[in-house]
């Protein structure tokens, strides 16, 4: 049976690990190919590294950095941050990425998707959405959930699929650093409008907030980042947790 | 042979994910050549042929090569990848391709069950397990371990058929027919289950 994905984000800055709580406040957390190789070795399914470096010199780290981690790292591995052209997305998967994930560029540039997806398949392209509820319309942010955009959160999810996303990879902004559980009714929802795999974002607080977004959520996998990275849960612990609930995880 | 003496190869060709598994060899410590050079292959102790990429242009480009005959002619272990298992098929229903022809099987497009579709999406993407091993690629210990997947397409059940997984229906995990082998899933991708695999390759 299909295994439901356990991802921990890394987040990244001049090629060091670094996660925000609401995406303020950053704190650094280690060296990404090492935690990536512990995470690894601890039974993550995948891992996504984002590159919230904003300069040219920082962009040359990442792809150094996503080179290493390559060598490294025996498991699927999702790069995100920056990408906003075919080239930028080819200079990451020579380097050795499995996937790219785009966010703002996509919703700027949505024809990016399908220029992605026809020039390297469908299964590289991740587009990830932050998302917030206003008054019961759910909108579509870019950087880093600062700027409400003129885009609704399931239309738009459909339209990346229909330009040829492999995976959405939604983050609730309202959840995101609550740790008071992931947005699942609006995951459920997703799931049953589209057709391809949904990676839960936002909220991860608990155990129990896993079993939740693989039953009520129907989530395919389920991204976190600050819980993992703080020990506040342990990756072996989590699968064990999962399976004596009945959700089919890797061992 | 000891496995650092060993020269393999790994084809070069338009298809992705090449590099993908010369760093799985290198974490085994071994040096892999990737080449599309004729001589080179035929004189090489174990061949991978890997691949991510569509299956009517990919077999263009081997043809173009000469790679579609020198293929089915090699006498060392081959091993087939995700692509690769599926153009080492007879036919591929993604651009109605014929394919090399070394396995009898065929290779069709999933077909997510109505009413299901959320447990059902095409690609299988993840990790799911294999089964009904019956190739040396595999020991015992390995029936029922996860693997790697990332596919729209399948192989079905049938003579070579040497590990099975379910989704949506049973397919061809691995193949397996004298010299050549192949896998859908990733074994360069699969965590230490993928490294035991290559090395029960590199050890054959």
């Amino acid at each position: 049976m299909l295994a439901k994905r356990i991802i921990p984000c890394l987040d990244i800055k001049d090629g060091q690990t670094v996660k925000g709580v609401n995406f303020v406040n950053i704190q650094s957390v280690g060296d990404p190919v090492e935690l990536g190789a512990l995470y690894a070795e601890q039974g993550a399914d995948e891992l996504v590294f984002l590159d919230i470096t904003a300069t040219h010199e920082g962009r040359k780290t990442f792809v150094e950095l996503v080179k290493r981690i390559a060598r490294e790292i025996n498991i699927p591995f999702t790069v995100g941050g920056g990408i906003s052209e075919i080239k930028d997305a080819e200079a990451l998967l020579s380097a050795g990425a499995d996937k790219v994930s785009i966010n703002s560029s996509a919703v700027r540039n949505p024809q990016l998707i399908n220029d992605l997806a026809k020039n390297f398949g469908t299964q590289f392209v991740v587009v990830a959405i932050d998302a917030k509820n206003y008054d019961n319309h759910w909108t579509v942010t870019v950087n880093g959930g600062r700027i409400p955009t003129d885009k609704e959160l399931f239309s738009w999810a459909k339209e990346a699929e229909d330009r040829g996303a492999g995976e959405i990879l939604f983050t609730s902004m309202d959840h995101d650093g609550t740790k008071a559980g992931f947005a699942n009714d609006e995951l459920a929802r997703m799931a049953d409008m589209l057709k391809i795999p949904i990676i839960a974002s936002g909220g991860a607080g608990n155990m129990d907030h896993f079993v939740d977004v693989f039953t009520k959520g129907k989530a395919d996998a389920g991204l976190a980042a600050s819980i993992f990275h703080y020990k506040e849960i342990a990756i072996p612990d989590l699968k064990a947790y999962l399976r004596d609930k009945g959700i089919a995880v890797r061992s | 042979m000891h496995l650092k003496h060993m020269n393999i190869v790994i084809i070069k060709y338009n298809a992705g994910n090449i590099e993908s598994v010369s760093n799985a060899l290198l974490r085994l410590g071994i040096q892999a050549e990737i080449t599309g050079d004729h001589e080179k292959i035929r004189a090489a102790d174990k061949v991978i042929f890997p691949g991510v990429g569509e299956a009517s242009t990919t077999m263009a480009f081997l043809k173009k090569e000469g790679l579609d005959l020198l293929i089915p002619s090699l006498k060392q272990p081959v091993l087939g990848i995700c692509l690769g298992l599926q153009l080492m098929c007879s036919h591929s229903e993604e651009g109605d391709t014929p394919c090399l022809g070394i396995f009898e099987e065929k290779v069709k497009r999933f077909t997510p069950k109505p009413g299901m579709e959320y447990i059902s999406k095409v690609p299988h993407m993840g990790w799911n397990t294999i089964s009904n091993l019956k190739s040396d690629l595999f020991d015992q210990s390995l029936s029922q371990q996860f693997v790697y997947f990332v596919h729209s397409y399948y192989a079905t059940v049938g003579e070579h058929t040497a590990a099975e997984t379910n989704y949506i229906n049973p397919f061809s995990a691995a193949l397996h027919k004298d010299n050549f082998y192949a896998t859908q899933f990733h074994p360069e991708k699969s965590g230490p289950v993928g490294a035991r695999i290559l090395e029960n390759f590199l050890n054959l």
